[in-house]
């Protein structure tokens, strides 16, 4: 095992953290702010990874692509806030649950109907094909490297957006105390479509993102959504930094329990016994990590004051 | 009698009605429709207990539907092939004895993934149990020596002592009377003391604590009885299928298994009865219309969530007298 390929691992890790931090940061901002668990997360990063394909493949600019994924997203979060989400408010969760659970049933059938039950392909832009080399002799896909960048503008971003501005200044006021701030006469209802809409733009970025890597097709969602939920489960729901911390640790722990584990169990046992242990003791990992930090601290590692 | 308890035996009576007028017609697929309906109830009964009385938002039970699938495969492949499970015990084809380990690891395995999701409340709680499903689901997936993705196939249905359960109609018989075996005890549980102490963890936690009962302790209980009853609806499932596979215990199996108590009316003794035959019928009839038929169920459950809560009993047998 070289270093060059640890490093190559650990920045695979890093690249999976930042594209869960991209979903969880909308999910526990959406939580955070208007108390709503909401599972069509995972169809709003479907619809920026099939806006981004359709509009790539039509114009031939990934970054015309890239605009519209957002635009998509956003779009489709508004919509959904003002025609259901925004009826769930009151609601208890499992009413939430459910209904979400329609709209992930409603957006993946009506997507197959719309663009067929075959993958769309997503190609890396040309500005960001070829690779970098790495300290130790490797080399490491730009584009991937670009995704982390990407992460770390946003959570900068939103660290400004929400410390920052007056916009922010009213999310945190939402969080903490709703009725307050209504009736210190801030439009809560618009302040409830922006959050949700901005969420699902970070969403529909995620896709067109990992688009680009894998296959562009009905259920991609789902697990990114879950794994979002054991990041913001982690981190502690409606804490952005929560969200980061969750995130990074989700993807570095994945990504180097795959890699790691059965070369350790290696040592101990024949290797394809190992492989195959390892390997099933790896998807287990992060739910195991999970389990060990809700035992310890059962509201998340940076719970957020309710 | 008051009009829920009409309603209900004339549901019972319904499901069992289909199968026998199906069989008397030489119509053998409505008769596994039906028994299709009397297993996805039982599972639906069982998550009902924790969801319906004890208020707990199980976003996980596939796991134990599909381990009690897994029991029932895994059991029958080792009968099958003549090769003992490990250290020298065999595998078996009987039911009462699938059943009885499909229980039996259920309940063990609930236990630890209890203790550890009730300590956490509310959006928590989903999301835990959904992370103990996905846990297993990949363990299923990844795990070679019982088919990993490509599932398990059991090539004869398992036996049951005097009856032949190649016959569809006497298949179904045994999973209808099992299903009102379960209706019996979530009708006893609901009466008991321990019901009581249940519903009451719901409805105010602080005050049960108050009156000396630990709701932890309670609500514990209930999570692994669901479970075992949950679990054993999953190794009629597979019998039914004569397959098993990790889709059982995908989320997607947990949602459907919530939708189905909702459609039919929380925490009522028929609610799952009522929700898996609307569920099924939605399934048949729209699957027979349009290839994307998952799509009007949206629309049909998002209405229901929106606007018709209470479920079909809500609407057939009114509103619940306590809430």
């Amino acid at each position: 095992m070289s270093i060059a390929l640890l490093i190559e691992q650990l920045l695979n890790g890093l690249q999976l953290g930042v594209m869960l931090f991209l979903m969880a940061a909308g999910l526990t901002l959406i939580f955070g702010v208007m108390g709503l668990i909401n599972l069509a997360h995972g169809s709003l990063y479907m619809i920026g990874a099939f806006a981004c394909a359709a509009v790539a493949a039509a114009t031939g600019s990934f970054w015309i692509g890239l605009a519209a994924s957002l635009v998509a997203a956003a779009a489709a979060g508004a919509i959904i806030e003002v025609t259901v989400i925004r009826r769930l408010y009151d609601r208890d969760h499992l009413d939430q649950v459910l209904a979400t659970f329609a709209l992930i049933l409603i957006f993946s059938e009506g997507t197959r109907w719309l663009f067929g039950s075959f993958p769309l392909y997503l190609d890396i832009p040309s500005l960001l094909q070829g690779a970098v080399p790495l300290p130790g002799g490797g080399q490491y896909q730009l584009y991937r490297l670009a995704i982390i960048g990407v992460g770390v503008v946003v959570a900068l971003g939103l660290y400004l957006l929400i410390s920052r501005t007056r916009l922010g200044m009213r999310i945190r006021a939402g969080e903490s105390d709703r009725e307050m701030i209504a009736a210190l006469g801030v439009d809560i209802r618009t302040l409830y479509t922006v959050v949700f809409a901005l969420g699902a733009a970070l969403a529909g970025l995620a896709g067109a993102l990992v688009g680009a890597l894998q296959s562009v097709q009905v259920g991609m969602g789902e697990p990114a959504l879950i794994l979002a939920f054991v990041v913001i489960v982690i981190g502690g729901i409606g804490s952005i930094k929560g969200a980061l911390f969750g995130a990074i640790l989700v993807g570095v722990v994945d990504t180097m329990g795959r890699f790691l584990l059965p070369k350790a169990l290696a040592l101990m046992m024949p290797a394809a016994q190992a492989g195959l242990i390892g390997a099933a003791l790896a998807s287990m990992l992060i739910y195991i990590v999970m389990a060990l930090i809700l035992a310890f601290r059962p509201s998340g590692l940076f719970a957020a004051q309710s | 009698m008051s009009r829920e308890t009409i309603v209900n035996i004339l549901l019972a009576l319904l499901l069992l009605a289909v199968p026998l007028g199906a069989s008397a017609m030489g119509e053998p697929f409505y008769i596994t429709l039906a028994t299709r309906i009397a297993i996805l109830a039982l599972a639906a009964v069982g998550l009902n207990i924790a969801l319906g009385l004890g208020g707990l938002v199980s976003f996980g039970h596939a796991a134990f539907f599909g381990l009690g699938g897994y029991a029932a495969g895994i059991l029958a492949t080792h009968a099958f092939d003549g090769v003992p499970l490990f250290a020298g015990i065999p595998g078996t084809a009987s039911m009462p004895i699938i059943w009885l380990v499909a229980v039996v690891v259920c309940g063990l395995i609930a236990l630890p993934i209890g203790a550890i999701s009730l300590r956490t409340t509310g959006v928590y709680f989903i999301m835990i149990t959904l992370a103990f499903a996905q846990m297993i689901y990949y363990f299923a997936v990844s795990w070679p020596a019982y088919g990993g993705e490509d599932g398990l196939s059991i090539y004869v249905r398992n036996e049951f002592p005097g009856v032949n359960t190649t016959q569809p109609l006497s298949y179904f018989l045994i999973c209808y009377a099992v299903l009102m075996a379960a209706l019996g005890l979530f009708w006893l549980l609901r009466g008991s003391r321990f019901g009581a102490a249940l519903q009451a963890a719901r409805q105010n936690a602080t005050r049960l604590a108050a009156v000396g009962i630990t709701p932890f302790n309670v609500r514990l209980i209930a999570f692994a009885v669901s479970a075992m009853v949950t679990g054993l609806a999953g190794a009629l499932f597979a019998d039914l299928n004569k397959f098993v596979s990790p889709s059982m215990l995908s989320w997607h199996m947990s949602g459907e298994l919530i939708v189905l108590i909702i459609l039919g009316g929380k925490g009522r003794l028929f609610g799952p009865v009522a929700g898996a035959m609307l569920y099924v019928l939605i399934e048949y009839a729209l699957g027979g219309i349009t290839e994307r038929w998952q799509f009007f169920l949206g629309l049909i459950l998002l209405g229901v969530v929106l606007f018709a809560r209470g479920g079909l009993l809500g609407l057939l047998a009114g509103k619940v007298r306590h809430g």
